[in-house]
């Protein structure tokens, strides 16, 4: 009997035999049948088996980090949450910015599993179908590792428990709904651009990264653990979103133009998206570590500029929003905070106005547009929440027809004016908020005339609780929206004289005391 | 040039890796941030299997990377030795 042990097998020895080795081609359907949504976007792929996944990860060792990085998280899930960890946070604004994370988070790692999902079915190719799994299990993952974070606070603070209700109703979820209905609805190496490049190479760079850091800093663990392990899987994804895009252009030069487009529309939508990420970092967080801005620098700026430069190499150039966001990086997190101040009958975290010592923050951060355009608003309101006249903006807003944010961004070039854009199709009007909103509703009219926008649909009548009569004489669209939106009474109004702000405080002084 | 970079949650592993990227990377650029700690190269990044296992007294598998890293930038290669991040302009 031979009893010499073989040489275990390399990295890309195995590799090759778990992924590539383990698929077959089809013989009782031809390929293209079993696999036909990789065809009708107009991408042109001549030999799937040169992509392959620079990781070189197999399921089995995919398996083995992946139970490691879990232990890990609920280690300290539970050690924070044992150690009343919920009193640890800066202040209690700070359980604010998690009523808002990890209320319209989750839903939309969900979504993201599903996408994936479906390019694990639907990729031609075995090295993309065993990397899209993998990404669908990531994701399915930290949509059960952010609802486990936020059940711990729910247990103590106002207005987290109705998160799944909210996501397809609330007005200020829409935006990040529509960005992966969007993706999902779209061809398959349209969802691979817009979830694997831009959301996961713009977006959860910033959310995961610095202002996870910054929860660091706050004192919650529970959110430090569960971004970083997410963002520890990012980086696979982002990889895998990198690796789409150079393999579409490597494969066929026609594939050009049509990444170009995907590129400069999703770049442009992960920037809408990010503006209410800004408002986190600037305003939400009470112990900051890095403004928006630097953010915006270091992982949009500097990291995306590397990604172009590397990409022109196959004819791409930088998305041509590049400029605008580049200029709106100074002003959209403080509009994003004053249009959340407004409406404090509307969103089930609380706003409040900075303090003193804040605001000279805010100013040293943003040198050419704080003081001069943003201050003066913000003290007006104090002013006037100190005279008993706390502002209260009790209007629907209105709603981009593309990106779903409220009409709030100003003019490019012009702080003052705010921006609108409008097109007609079929005879009917439809708004945007940007020239780069516009140009992606008007290549593609029939897909975005459909989105929901839950702003505008009150008026006609379709969000109303269960049981109310639309057709009845004296119905007002409207009049009880907080009980279609399920939203939790409490949780409504300023932080000042709010509920969470006295329990915690009473808490903390039991905590601290005998 | 651009920088590729890596992150890392702050712990006893990663503070091995970081050492070994800085013996092993001479451009290396450490940003120290809460909890994390990001590494900027000019162009190309390497992590050398054999340098983190003389830092961890320890073998090392390079895809134990997974369990600690937050974010990457830069085109990916990796082997049994070498983790690489690169960019092409």
């Amino acid at each position: 009997m031979d009893m010499k042990a073989s040489k275990k097998l390399g990295l890309k020895e195995r590799y090759a035999l778990m992924t590539r080795d383990l698929a077959w081609n089809t013989t009782y359907q031809p390929m293209d049948k079993v696999f036909p949504q990789t065809t009708y976007e107009g991408i042109k792929i001549h030999d799937w088996d040169k992509w392959e996944d620079p990781f070189r990860l197999t399921m089995d060792a995919y398996w083995k980090y992946q139970s490691e990085k879990e232990r890990k998280l609920y280690a300290i899930l539970d050690g924070f949450n044992q150690n009343n960890g919920h009193l640890s946070v800066t202040d209690a604004r700070y359980i604010n910015v998690l009523k808002l994370f990890l209320g319209s988070t989750p839903p939309l790692e969900l979504m993201a599993a599903r996408g994936f999902s479906m390019m694990g079915r639907q990729m031609n190719g075995a090295g993309p179908r065993v990397a899209c799994q993998m990404q669908a299990v990531d994701e399915y993952r930290h949509f059960q590792t952010q609802i486990h974070s936020i059940s711990n606070y729910n247990k103590y603070y106002n207005g987290m428990d109705e998160f799944a209700h909210q996501q397809s109703r609330m007005w200020y979820l829409s935006d990040g709904k529509s960005f992966f209905d969007d993706a999902i609805t779209a061809g398959p190496f349209e969802f691979m651009v817009a979830i694997g490049f831009a959301f996961e190479y713009v977006l959860t760079n910033i959310l995961f990264v610095p202002f996870i850091s910054g929860a660091a800093y706050n004192g919650d663990m529970a959110a430090m653990t569960v971004g970083f392990s997410a963002q520890s899987d990012e980086a696979r994804h982002m990889t895998l979103g990198l690796e789409c895009i150079k393999f579409m252009l490597e494969q066929d030069p026609d594939n050009l133009p049509i990444v170009q487009r995907w590129i400069d529309k999703w770049t442009w939508r992960g920037t809408r998206k990010l503006a209410a990420v800004g408002m986190m970092m600037d305003y939400m967080l009470p112990k900051r570590i890095m403004s928006f801005k630097e953010a915006w620098e270091m992982y949009v700026e500097e990291n995306g500029g590397a990604l172009f430069k590397d990409l022109a190499r196959y004819g791409i150039t930088i998305p041509k929003c590049f400029g605008q966001t580049i200029e709106e990086k100074e002003h959209v997190s403080h509009q994003s905070w004053i249009g959340f101040y407004m409406k404090p009958g509307a969103t089930p975290f609380h706003t409040w106005i900075p303090t003193p010592d804040e605001m000279d923050w805010l100013s040293e951060k943003y040198p050419n547009t704080f003081d001069k355009y943003y201050r003066p608003v913000l003290e007006f309101f104090d002013a006037q929440e100190k005279a008993g006249n706390r502002f209260d903006n009790k209007t629907a807003p209105m709603n981009c027809q593309v990106c779903v944010s409220t009409m709030k961004f100003n003019e490019p070039g012009d702080p003052m004016e705010m921006c609108f854009r409008e097109s007609i199709y079929k005879g009917e009007k439809f708004h945007t908020c940007s020239d780069h909103c516009k140009e992606i509703f008007d290549n593609e009219p029939e897909k975005y005339i459909q989105t929901f926008i839950s702003s505008h649909q009150v008026l006609q009548g379709n969000c109303e609780p269960e049981g109310v009569d639309v057709n009845a004489p004296d119905f007002q669209p409207g009049k009880q929206i907080l009980d279609y939106w399920k939203l939790d009474k409490r949780a409504l109004g300023d932080f000042n004289g709010s509920e969470d702000q006295k329990n915690f405080a009473a808490w903390r002084e039991q905590a601290t005391k005998n | 040039m651009s920088n590729a970079f890596i992150a890392f949650q702050k712990n006893d592993d990663s503070r091995c890796i970081v050492e070994a990227i800085l013996e092993d990377n001479p451009n290396a650029m450490v940003d120290d941030q809460p909890s994390m700690v990001k590494i900027d190269v000019p162009n190309r990044l390497v992590i050398k299997r054999e340098t983190v296992e003389e830092k961890m007294g320890r073998s090392f598998d390079l895809q134990e990377l997974q369990l600690h890293l937050i974010t990457i930038s830069g085109n990916l290669d990796e082997t049994d030795d070498e983790f690489t991040l690169s960019w092409n302009s």
